[in-house]
């Protein structure tokens, strides 16, 4: 991997871009769970929705465009009592998990209530007209009606969670982006910039190539 | 055929809506009635029909009989039951015995066409195996088996309202609604929809109810009709009454897109004049039941010597009794043809003179 770096470069290359995988992945993987159900809860609440509630939907889309207005690595920052609540520390890869699956859960939470915005009604009416519960609808209908819509925003989320991995050395969360901050920028080694921008470029590549398959296989038409 | 009136007033509607309102507030509180005060019932076994432009509130009105939406007041009785009284657990059980078809087919994307069938009864909790077995069932009485494993996309708007069709008639329901069921389809593919319909409710002793736009549906396949406008019906009948006889303009309009029909321009002002003495009439028959297939016109002729030039006409079905409509010019001295019109009207025969070119079935 990477022969024209240094062994020792070649190891924390290795580490980084394992720390980077973590993080992505972890804050991922957390947003995907968390972020499920709130998009149901907001698609749910909202007007002509199938439990209208504007006492639970106003005040969760203000949570949510909240936690997405605020610039990520102040999030990151004012978090920090929590974070330390949640991971025991504040300062790490697993620390930085933290509020990188907060921010994401908000960003993802509104891909996935787009997607079921997008879900046709009618097939909605016809479930409730067979007798469906709302749990139903949700689980049976909505979820396997917005998959490939869903896919593509867990895409879009993982890809933007690499550019803000990134700023995560800014708490010690180590990953590809401080790695290249550290020793391309703040050593002048311009290869390791590099090699930083291409390995990063080419997952991201891999992973749209890979959301791209995954939704036109969950897309039946 | 048609179910039998007297049968169906004894026994209890299988659909009873009584003084059914509903109104929507749009956009700055101003309120429509999509629903004012409508009443209708349906008779076991029938294929009642209810026709109405785009807004006069039919739409609503189907979706009360399952409680899609639910009337600001009035009764809604399925099969002797009020449901508006009942509980969201046992209203959702009730909607598993009335089966419902879309416009759109509004069939899910994500499932093939066995899934979608199998989806109601895997909501209502059927073991896979038993519903693997009906699904095979409900696809075959549609002549759909061999799209099974197929995906809605991958289907004709035909064979995606059969889905659609088998889907309601999975869970064995006594009722199907139909919603536009024809509306997204072609004229043929129409035709077989309607007779697929038909064959399925005497297949299965369905009451079906369904809402079109399209007076062509109701002659196609519906025992009784209520025509709507502004959230109300304005008539109500069985459909060979109603088309040769209808009452209301609304229902005349409907009844002359499907059955009416002009005379061709310039025919009147070709038309020989009247001889010395003669006068000339412009009449328009209209034959329905027994006298239909009489010899009415040359009989006419020879009776009271007259001349009788045939303009236009048509026969048509509707229902399955026979229908005629046809325009004369009659030439002859008044008296004789006063006549002949009083014979007419011993006969049965609507006859009526003709004003502004046009014929309708009134």
């Amino acid at each position: 991997m990477l022969p024209w770096l240094p062994p020792m470069l070649q190891q924390l290359f290795l580490d980084a871009a394992i720390e980077t995988l973590t993080m992505v992945g972890g804050a991922a993987l957390i947003a995907v769970v968390l972020g499920l159900p709130l998009a149901l809860l907001l698609h749910a609440t909202d007007r002509g929705g199938l439990a209208q509630n504007g006492l639970v939907n106003r005040p969760l889309g203000l949570l949510i465009n909240a936690v997405r207005s605020t610039p990520f690595i102040i999030l990151m920052v004012a978090i920090v009592p929590f974070t330390r609540l949640v991971a025991g520390t504040s300062i790490g890869t697993t620390a930085a998990i933290v509020p990188l699956a907060l921010a994401s859960t908000a960003f993802i939470a509104r891909l996935f209530e787009t997607a079921f915005r997008e879900v046709d009604r009618g097939v909605v009416e016809a479930a409730r007209a067979m007798g469906a519960t709302r749990m139903q609808i949700l689980w049976k209908v909505l979820v396997p009606e917005a998959m490939p819509g869903l896919i593509a925003a867990v895409t879009v989320t993982l890809v933007s969670l690499v550019g803000y991995s990134a700023m995560a050395g800014a708490v010690g969360g180590g990953g590809l982006g401080d790695l290249g901050i550290r020793f391309g920028y703040q050593r002048f080694m311009p290869d390791v910039m590099a090699s930083v921008v291409v390995v990063l470029i080419l997952f991201v590549q891999g992973l749209q190539s890979l959301g791209d398959w995954l939704v036109r296989r969950a897309r039946r038409r | 055929m048609s179910a039998s009136p007297a049968a169906s007033a004894q026994a209890e509607a299988a659909i009873r809506l009584h003084g059914l309102k509903r109104h929507f507030t749009g956009r700055g509180g101003v309120a429509t009635r999509a629903l004012d005060g409508v009443s209708l019932e349906v008779a076991a076994g029938e294929i009642f029909g209810i026709v109405g432009r785009s807004g006069a509130g039919k739409s609503t009105l189907i979706r009360c009989v399952n409680l899609l939406e639910r009337p600001d007041e009035g009764e809604v009785r399925v099969l002797g039951e009020e449901l508006m009284a009942l509980s969201d657990s046992a209203l959702r059980e009730r909607r598993r015995g009335i089966g419902m078809v879309f416009q759109h087919f509004n069939l899910l994307a994500s499932r093939s066409v066995a899934d979608n069938v199998a989806f109601p009864l895997e909501i209502a909790g059927m073991p896979a195996v038993e519903r693997g077995r009906r699904v095979d069932e409900v696809l075959a009485l549609v002549g759909l088996a061999e799209k099974a494993k197929a995906y809605p996309a991958q289907l004709s708007g035909g064979q995606k309202q059969r889905v659609g069709i088998a889907r309601a008639l999975a869970p064995r329901p006594r009722i199907l609604l139909c919603d536009e069921a024809t509306s997204a389809l072609d004229p043929e593919t129409t035709q077989e929809i309607l007779a697929l319909i038909r064959r399925l409710r005497d297949q299965l002793d369905l009451t079906v109810l369904l809402i079109t736009h399209e007076m062509a549906v109701v002659k196609e396949i519906c025992d009784r009709v209520a025509v709507m406008e502004r959230g109300q019906v304005v008539e109500e009948g069985r459909v060979f009454d109603v088309f040769t006889r209808p009452s209301h303009p609304t229902t005349r309009r409907f009844i002359a897109d499907t059955i009416g029909h002009s005379i061709p321009p310039g025919t009147v002002a070709r038309l020989p004049a009247a001889g010395a003495g003669e006068e000339r009439r412009l009449l328009q028959v209209l034959f329905a039941g027994p006298h239909s297939t009489r010899s009415v016109i040359s009989e006419a002729s020879r009776r009271f010597g007259l001349d009788l030039n045939i303009i236009s006409g048509r026969i048509d079905e509707i229902a399955g009794e026979p229908f005629g409509l046809m325009a004369l010019a009659a030439y002859g001295a008044p008296d004789r043809i006063e006549a002949a019109l009083a014979w007419f009207a011993e006969l049965g025969l609507a006859v009526t003179p003709i004003a502004n070119d046009t014929l309708e079935a009134a």
